[in-house]
Formats: structure tokens, sequence, C-alpha cells
């Protein structure tokens, strides 16, 4: 069992020491082992040349990321908080998934972005966003988000293996928890593949980062009353495993959405949409768990009443089963 | 430094000629109707482009811009492939999918043209780290204009470019106007400083030289693709010049000062090449030997099939 923050750092030393190319750059990154202690001894281990600390200047070096990836390099770039991912978006948004295109496919931009994202921390307003589905409208980027520490390790593996952009999401209230995880190059994530992380019958519950732990917890807890219920690790949030999720609902006919972000415009309403653009059989309407539509507050109870709770998802899925 | 050769001075004037003749003609097609979208014109930079670029080696990396036809034809991209990018062919130089705006030939070099402004700064300057982290005898050169030096990318790349000793050379191609602003309404320098004065700020070489001349351009760049490669940093070079056009196809140019454009012709690059080297007598022959080239290449693009959406999908995603 390792935590989900080393599960992050064993997947960067490996990725690093089964590829020469692969690299590291960010902020507080090398000498001082990372602000979430994700790249602790990385720097020791393989030098200045392959782990930079970089200035405060995200577009910049997500910028830098993407000409070296260009040029044969596969650079991870670590994103401090989520929240400083509008600094880099047109890195991010209009360079990186484009260039691509442009050239006809002559070039390509296996560029890692990841980033520590989410609430609890009592951070406030502009230190709390998971920030997950602000790059969907992005096309040409592919996104991760890590719901468990063995997700943690093989998302970040695969996206380093990618030979395309991809951004990778974590929750910094997972990075002390732990899990079991099985390394190794041969435990890279598929691409676009939901993960089931907990088999059950009676209703299909969809969660993200955080919000995957606190579906399992509601889900013990419904297994006292009798609700037998299935959690899926989306993990990949483009591309979206429509699939795995319309065939757990095939079985179900119940689906609960557990995001820690607005509703609107992000990968909840964009699978509810596809599932039921598809016809998927639904007993009754989906329910999505979501954030209010306030802003976080670093006040305990108004943080506390923005991020779904596992109360908050367990009552969700009462709902869709009565 | 090696002074160019005879022949090295023939093919610049050539290929300053060529970009002349190919940029009046993307003019032409596109008031034929040829060209979809807005075309960004450079006649009048020639020299900046084919000096700097007479200056690199084949391995190095260019980065250019939305006004990038001269980087492309100096580079030696085909004229056909060049054309029906523009016109958005399947048989362009990107498929047709870049436009006049991103007109790259990957084997040539050329990484990418954005249209976002200074967006390939820091581009470049990874391309330079690749280089120096490899050590190899190779640089990435990035052209960008006078605008784009005050965007956030411009400072915070300048800034880790030298911090980290990136093997990137950067070229202004001060065209004195930021799209319809002259660039000291929008600029801050100190009294009748050059841009590249800003390179000092970062503790970084620059140089400025005479855009107009294919010549000192192309000493400036070979001397700082010298210190990049050396390990000394990259430089910022300032190429004055001028662009004969305005920003877009749409633009006639009406803010600028009566006589402005006429005093910049007097010191027109190709004429000061072709004085330069004795040559002034030739100029008229490969005009008219060049113009057949451009007319044909442009011709055989307009018969070039237009991609698919198929095609464009498969552009996306590498495997």
């Amino acid at each position: 069992m390792i935590t989900y923050r080393e599960a992050i750092r064993l997947a960067l030393d490996d990725a690093m020491a089964a590829d020469e190319t692969v690299l590291l750059l960010g902020e507080d990154i090398a000498k001082a082992g990372g602000p979430f202690k994700t790249t602790v001894g990385l720097y020791e281990k393989y030098g200045a040349e392959r782990v930079f600390d970089t200035p405060i200047a995200e577009n910049g070096f997500c910028g830098i990321a993407l000409g070296m990836a260009l040029t044969g390099l596969r650079p991870v770039v670590e994103i401090m908080f989520s929240d400083f991912l509008p600094t880099a978006f047109d890195a991010i948004a209009m360079e990186l998934p484009r260039w691509r295109f442009m050239s006809g496919g002559q070039t390509s931009a296996p560029v890692t972005v990841r980033a520590s994202g989410g609430g609890g921390g009592r951070f406030g307003a502009q230190t709390s966003s998971t920030g997950e589905s602000w790059f969907l409208q992005f096309y040409g980027l592919m996104v991760a988000a890590a719901g468990s520490p063995q997700g943690a390790y093989g998302l970040l593996r695969a996206a380093i293996a990618h030979n395309n952009p991809v951004v990778v999401f974590d929750h910094k209230a997972m990075h002390l928890r732990k899990g079991p995880v099985v390394r190794g190059d041969d435990r890279l994530a598929e691409v676009g593949k939901a993960v089931v992380a907990r088999p059950g019958a009676d209703v299909t519950v969809v969660a993200s980062l955080l919000m995957v732990h606190r579906s399992l917890e509601a889900a013990e807890a419904l297994a006292d009353e009798g609700i037998d219920v299935e959690v899926i690790d989306i993990s990949w949030l483009r591309p979206l495993d429509v699939d795995t999720v319309a065939a757990s609902v095939a079985r179900t006919g119940r689906l609960v959405i557990a995001e820690e972000q607005y509703h609107d415009g992000g990968w909840g309403s964009a699978l509810i949409s596809r599932l039921a653009t598809a016809g998927a059989p639904l007993a009754a309407p989906p329910v999505a768990v979501s954030m209010p539509e306030v802003l976080i507050s670093h006040s305990p109870p108004l943080e506390d009443a923005m991020i779904p709770s596992t109360e908050r998802i367990a009552d969700a899925v009462r709902s869709v089963c009565r | 430094m090696t002074a160019p050769t005879p022949e090295a001075l023939r093919s610049w004037l050539e290929q300053m000629i060529l970009v002349r003749l190919a940029e009046d003609k993307v003019m032409e097609i596109y008031m034929q109707g040829l060209v979809p979208g807005t075309v960004h014109l450079c006649q009048g930079q020639e020299a900046a482009s084919v000096g700097a670029i007479g200056a690199l080696g084949a391995d190095d990396w260019v980065l250019c811009t939305y006004r990038g036809h001269h980087h492309a034809l100096a580079r030696g991209m085909d004229l056909e492939a060049f054309f029906a990018e523009i016109m958005g062919r399947d048989s362009g130089a990107c498929g047709g999918m870049g436009g006049s705006s991103y007109v790259v030939d990957a084997s040539l070099g050329m990484i990418g043209s954005p249209a976002i402004i200074g967006a390939g700064i820091p581009v470049a300057t990874g391309a330079g780290m690749t280089a120096r982290l490899r050590g190899e005898d190779r640089i990435a050169m990035c052209f960008f204009g006078d605008g784009a030096c005050n965007i956030g990318a411009f400072h915070e790349a300048l800034n880790m470019a030298q911090l980290w000793r990136s093997q990137v050379v950067f070229c202004i191609e001060n065209n004195q106007y930021g799209e319809y602003t002259p660039f000291r309404d929008s600029t801050a320098l100190p009294p009748g400083a050059p841009i590249a004065h800003r390179a000092t700020a970062y503790g970084m070489a620059h140089a400025v030289v005479d855009g107009q001349d294919a010549v000192a351009v192309h000493e400036s760049v070979a001397q700082a693709r010298a210190r990049a490669v050396a390990g000394d940093g990259p430089t910022l070079i300032e190429a004055q010049t001028y662009r004969y056009r305005g920003h877009s196809r749409t633009d006639p140019g009406a803010y600028r000062p009566a006589g402005e454009l006429d005093a910049w012709k007097e010191r027109d690059p190709i004429g000061i090449l072709a004085e330069r080297i004795g040559a002034t007598g030739a100029v008229d022959e490969i005009r008219e030997r060049l113009q057949r080239e451009v007319d044909e290449a442009a011709d055989r693009a307009a018969e070039g099939p237009w991609p698919t959406l198929e095609q464009a999908r498969g552009y996306v995603f590498a495997d």
C-alpha cells in the first residue's frame, strides 16, 4: 500500500528510467522535491539536465515543453495548482493541441501536463478548483483524472508514453490516501478506458478524482441498506469511455454522476448527453451531484457546502432508487 | 565568421526575388478568389528572412509566424506545395490544414508558424533546449515581429532561454507596425532605443541590424548562431525593416505617414543586394525566369484536390 502522491512520484521515476527522453519541468520540483513532494529524489537521481526548476512562468514553460516535444523529447510539466492552468491557457489550449493538425500531421507533441487540484484544503477561491473539464473543448488534448493510487500511477505512465498532449489531473485531498499500486512498464493505463472501481447491480455511479473515493464510501454505507452500487472511476475525460458506462447502465438502469465541478459544460453533463442521445435504458432520470453555482471560499462551512460529500452522493443514489 | 560566397550571394538575390514575386502572386490569386480567409504579406521584408536563413545549417529548426511566407520560401519550400497550402488544398505543404498562416515543411526543419502572436518564442526556446541537452551543433531560429515583444510569452521565454543557455536565436523583424499601430506607440523604450535593448534586462546578447541588407542580417545571425552552439546563450537580433503592404489583405495601410512607404522603397532589399554584388543588370532576367516558375506552380496548385473531413480527422492525433 502506498500513497497516491508516492504513486505519482514512482510513475515519474519509472517513466524516466524507461525512456531517457523524458524530462520534468515545474516550479520547485528539482532541488526542493516539489511543493506536493511528487518529485522527491528525482533531481538527485536524474540530474539537472532532466529535472528543471522553472521560473513562475507557466505559459512560457508549457510552450518550451512543446518545443522540446516537437524536437524529440518527452517533457512532463507540473502545474502546481490546477488554478494556475489558466495562466498557461494559450500554450495548453491553443498551441499544444493544434500544431500537429495545422502541420497536416508532420509534427507531434508528446507533452504531459500534470496539475494538482481540488478543494478541501481551505485554500479559497484561487487554489481549490479541480479544473478537470476546462480543456474539454480543446480537441486535440487528451484529459485524464486520477481516482486512486493505481490510477495516479497508470494514467501518468500512459500519458507520458502517449504521442499526443495529455493533461493529467490529480487531487490534493487524495495525496496521502493509500492504496495498492502495481508498478511496471506493463502497468500503463489504457487510454480512454474507465475503471470499474466497485462492481454492483442496482445503481451506476460515475465519478472522478476525490469523488471516486467518496462514491466508494457511499457505496459501502448503501450496501447496509441493500443497495448494490457500481462505482466507475471515469479516469479519462477525453476520450470519454461512454461504452463502459453504457454497459453498466444497461444492467442497473440508474445513473448518478459525482463530480467536484459545476455540472454544465463538464464531463458529467457530456456523459449524460451521450447516454441520452444513445437511448440508454434509464429507469429513473439521472442525477448529478455537482458543485452548487457559487464560488469556493476558504471558510470551512462554505467549502464543505461546495464539495459533494459522501452523504450527498448516498442521497442521490437513494433518490434514483425510489 | 566566413563571408558568404559569391554563389551564396547570388542565390540570396534569387530567393528574395522569388519571395517578392510569390507574395505578389498570392495577392493576385487572392483577388481571383483562390485564397480562403486572409493573407499577411511580407513584401519589403525579404532580406531579414533570406539573410538569416542563409546563416543556418541544414539541421537547424525554424519557427516563424503567420507572416511567414518568406521564411518558408527561403528555407526551400516547394513552390507548388506553398501555393496549394495557401489555397487550402490537400496537395499543400500541410495538407491544406495550415493555410496562409501556417505554411511549414518539417523536413526542412520548419516546426511551426503559429497565428498567435509570440506563441512561437517559448517553443523555439524549447527546441533550442533539445539541441543543448543533446549537445548538438544545432539551433532554433525564431522569427517574430515587433508586436510580439510586448506579450508575456516573449518575456517569459527570453528569461528562461538565457537562464538555461538555450541554443536559440531570436530575430525581431521590426516592420515598424504591430498590426495597425506604430511600434513606439505600444512599446515602452528609452527614447530612440531599439526593441532589442530589452535583451539587456535578461543579460542576453543583442544586435541591431539593417533589415534591408541581407548581408548584414546574415553576419549578425551567423555570429549569434556560433554563440548559441558554443553554449554562450541566445541573442536577440532586431532587423529593422518595413512591410510594403498593410497588416493583412484588407488593410490599405492608410495610417502610415505620407512618403514613408516611398522612403523605405528607396532602400529596397532586392536593390541593395543586387547593387552590392554587381547584379543589378541581371535582376530583370531572374525576375522573368522566376515569374514563369511562380505562375506555373500557382496554376498547378489551383488544380489540387480539396482535403476531406476524414483526412482532417487523421491529422489531429498521432498514433
